[in-house]
């Protein structure tokens, strides 16, 4: 009896895994169907992009020939900071009242956050890739080390996305969100940029791989809490 | 708040204050006489952690059960902590510009504690911004946890991976000093604790202001 019981059990809550995740994919390919339909806001990224990193090649390049490497990461980190910004901020705040209930009835909030995550997550990683390509064409490429520059962006543009995404579903009830976002945002990811600048300088300067991996594990564990945190705390804020 | 733990606070500052002062120091290299900051300085931060700690707490307990009053235990906790933080980054900078050179030299320290203050003054920032009393108490509540959480790493754990000319860590004298010399425990750990009973004893009084200028608002 409580055998058969157990398996039910277990049949069901693999249903509801299997719903559950087939959820988080739709609930991801809706925003991908829905950034692809308003091509503008594309293209309006592309360009913001393409403007940061023209300016920085004007500003510096034609006037030295060449930038030192702790500049460049400077420079790399706040170019996919604000790209980041600006492509997270609009998940929360630029969608209509209509969509949100239209979300809560179908939708858990775990899903919805995990979705948002994951989604802005792939986004990130687009633009910091195209702003990789972009840097080392119009400035230069000093990266000796690909594997930890590689790991090292994977993570913090996963940290990124998932503190902002948050930080934008509360700034999105708020009067003045997108001023609400940036005086959230920043000093929240500021602990977040110091392991990226650190982990570049190691992976610019080709050190051995072994100095870069305390950062590397620090800042996946800072992602753990960060997951964790949304995870948790995203249905209060869904509620209202 | 009892009145004993009132009335020991006041004893104990008032003992700290004569003590620290006047009482025997070890003498040593760079930080010489500028070691009796550590008497006023670094209970700052041991409130102020204790008191965002506090914060915390009454906000899990708010998103567990919605009550006003625990919205408003979280708020005056995190102003009072806040006062805290601040009074330990002027006398931070007091000590620095003796023993350093100049009040604000950059150090990891210095930095992870002003970027965790400005973490805490978003989140005043955000609750002025909610305009529905139960909305800025919900999401301000959220905010508060994930700036606890923002605030650890930027206090305890990346001024450690840094060198730090912060007394405690690259090498210079700080805590592992002050262990042969148990004189100074017997004023640093009561200052400590007078500090975070002073910082609570300002809480409950908010906390009770607060409290009666809403029922005057109600009742006018």
């Amino acid at each position: 009896m409580c055998l058969t019981c157990a398996v039910i059990h277990g049949v069901k809550s693999q249903e509801s895994l299997r719903l559950k995740t087939s959820m988080l994919f739709g609930l991801i390919r809706k925003e991908f169907i829905l950034e692809l339909r308003r091509k503008s806001v594309i293209a309006g990224l592309g360009l913001y992009l393409f403007s940061l990193i023209f300016i920085c090649y004007i500003t510096f390049n034609l006037r030295e020939n060449m930038i030192s490497p702790t500049t460049w990461s400077a420079l790399f980190w706040l170019m996919v900071l604000f790209a980041v910004v600006n492509s997270v901020a609009k998940g929360f705040i630029g969608e209509k009242r209509g969509v949100f209930l239209y979300l809560y009835t179908v939708a858990s909030a775990q899903e919805i956050i995990l979705a948002k995550i994951l989604y802005n997550a792939l986004l990130g990683w687009v633009i910091a890739l195209t702003g990789y390509g972009l840097f080392s064409v119009f400035i230069f490429n000093p990266v000796q080390d690909h594997l930890i520059f590689f790991s090292g962006l994977l993570l913090v543009t996963l940290g990124l996305t998932t503190t902002l995404s948050l930080i934008s579903a509360i700034a999105a009830k708020a009067n003045n969100s997108n001023v609400l976002m940036a005086v959230l945002s920043f000093p929240v990811v500021i602990s977040l940029l110091l392991l990226a600048v650190r982990v570049t300088r190691n992976a610019l300067d080709g050190l051995d791989r072994s100095v870069s991996t305390d950062e590397l594990l620090n800042l996946l564990a800072i992602n753990c809490i960060a997951g964790a945190l949304g995870y948790i705390l995203f249905p209060y804020i869904w509620r209202s | 708040m009892k009145n004993w733990l009132k009335i020991s606070a006041v004893v104990l500052l008032v003992y700290v204050h004569i003590a620290g002062l006047l009482m025997d120091v070890p003498r040593l290299a760079i930080l010489n006489e500028t070691i009796r900051a550590l008497y006023f300085h670094v209970p700052m931060w041991f409130g102020m952690v204790l008191l965002y700690m506090l914060s915390v707490y009454h906000a899990v307990r708010y998103l567990r059960h919605p009550e006003h009053g625990r919205d408003i235990q979280s708020m005056t906790y995190a102003h009072v902590g806040t006062a805290f933080g601040i009074l330990g980054i002027i006398t931070g900078m007091l000590w620095a510009n003796y023993t350093w050179g100049s009040p604000w030299h950059g150090d990891p320290k210095q930095n992870g504690a002003a970027i965790a203050l400005l973490v805490y003054l978003a989140y005043f920032v955000l609750r002025g911004s909610l305009d529905n009393e139960e909305q800025r108490a919900r999401l301000s509540a959220v905010y508060n946890i994930f700036a606890f959480a923002a605030m650890i790493p930027l206090i305890f754990i990346i001024p450690r991976i840094t060198d730090s000319m912060h007394p405690g860590s690259g090498g210079n004298p700080g805590f592992n000093a002050y262990d042969l010399d148990s004189r100074m425990r017997l004023v640093f750990y009561p200052a400590v604790i007078a500090w975070f009973l002073i910082g609570l004893w300002i809480a409950s009084l908010r906390i009770r202001i607060i409290k009666m200028e809403e029922k005057l608002a109600d009742l006018s």
